[in-house]
């Protein structure tokens, strides 16, 4: 085959000037999050609302042996309000005398306020890729919506508050497992990565808020809302330790240590994660 | 029955911008479960959008649509508090109608 120079060449000079202009746009595209920009183009559809809107059926809908719904439940504001209850939890409760955080305390309210069975209720509290959102992760969405736009204010005036937050920070720091690995080793630090994912450094103000306010977030690549118990549990997988209960004093302890240093900050959840 | 769709139609000069929400789970029919069998298929296949008995939109949809999809468009001919009917029909006959008024 014969080629031939060809007679509509670009002129040089355009040519320099189109390079121009994309290698600008590459570097503008770079210097903004690439990540925060997905956030922004989905957020005003976050498939969260999905969730929330099926926690809210189940929030009023009566179930159990007692044929009950949860509008009585106690989230720390008085019995049945939301409006800010997730903002100011974990917290001290008087009923149960204990530090619960909000999937926690629904666990106890189901048990209590309806009569379902502990250990169906926390059988399987997340849900398996593909698979349905569990009742515990949607009522934990609906939930945490009504808190939106609420100033984190977890308590520290019971004694018990107290010791829960020192806890969560010794484990924060507690080295252990295979990996003698840390919550601390990963976000300890300013500008820590896992492949493209920048790592909040938690030790610091903007990092905790900018955590804790935004779970539960539905996680576009699970598709399902995924809450703070879940985020707690993958990272003490990814660390190689043993399995985080769900709803143990450890876990909570670590959401009391995160939920102090964030308070302040405006809750913003569900959000959207990649 | 399916989960209601989150639908939000607004008036933008003279075009109404239709966003559309759906519940689906979207199974493409080649994805393996945690017992190592395939999943059956289970995707949305036709929408459908109605305003004052016309129809504004028509989609045929396959198995390559993500899960709780995402459909936004917008029409001219409509005016503020007129009302919108959005229909789904999935590949197993499951169907969800909700209605909206734009605002």
């Amino acid at each position: 085959m014969q080629t031939r120079p060809s007679s509509h060449a670009l002129p040089r000079a355009w040519l320099r000037k189109a390079f121009a202009i994309a290698a600008l746009a590459c570097t503008e595209a770079i210097a903004t999050d690439p990540l925060s920009e997905y956030r922004r183009m989905l957020a005003d559809d976050n498939p969260a609302e999905l969730a929330v809107a099926r926690g809210e059926e189940l929030w009023k809908m009566p179930r159990g042996p007692r044929n009950a719904s949860l509008a009585g439940c106690d989230l720390g504001k008085g019995p049945g309000v939301l409006s800010g209850a997730y903002a100011a939890l974990p917290r001290h409760f008087a009923d149960t005398g204990s530090v619960m955080d909000l999937e926690s305390r629904l666990v106890h309210c189901m048990v209590t306020i309806q009569g379902l069975a502990r250990a169906e209720v926390t059988a399987a509290p997340f849900s398996e890729r593909g698979a349905a959102q569990t009742d515990l992760e949607v009522l934990t969405a609906y939930v945490a919506a009504q808190s939106r736009g609420a100033t984190i204010r977890v308590p520290q005036q019971a004694q018990d508050e107290l010791d829960s937050y020192a806890r969560g920070r010794d484990l924060f720091f507690r080295r252990a497992g295979p990996y003698d690995f840390s919550c601390a080793s990963c976000h300890g630090a300013d500008g820590q990565r896992i492949r493209l994912q920048e790592l909040p450094n938690l030790t610091r103000t903007e990092g905790a808020r900018s955590a804790f306010a935004h779970w539960p977030a539905y996680r576009v690549s699970h598709g399902a809302v995924r809450t703070m118990q879940w985020r707690l549990s993958d990272c003490v997988r990814q660390e190689r330790l043993p399995e985080l209960l769900f709803g143990s004093p450890a876990s909570i302890d670590l959401t009391m240590y995160l939920g102090v240093l964030a308070s302040g900050a405006t809750m913003d959840a569900p959000s959207l994660r990649r | 029955m399916a989960d209601p769709m989150k639908l939000r139609a607004s008036m933008h000069v003279d075009r109404v911008e239709v966003k559309i929400l759906m519940a689906h789970p979207e199974e493409s029919g080649f994805r393996k479960g945690p017992d190592g069998s395939t999943v059956p298929a289970h995707f949305i296949s036709n929408v459908t959008v109605q305003h004052a008995g016309r129809e504004v939109l028509r989609a045929q949809w396959g198995p390559a649509i993500s899960k709780n999809p995402f459909l936004q468009f917008a029409f001219r001919g409509a005016a503020r508090g007129d009302e919108l009917t959005v229909t789904w029909i999935d590949n197993l006959g499951e169907t969800r109608t909700d209605r909206v008024t734009v605002a």
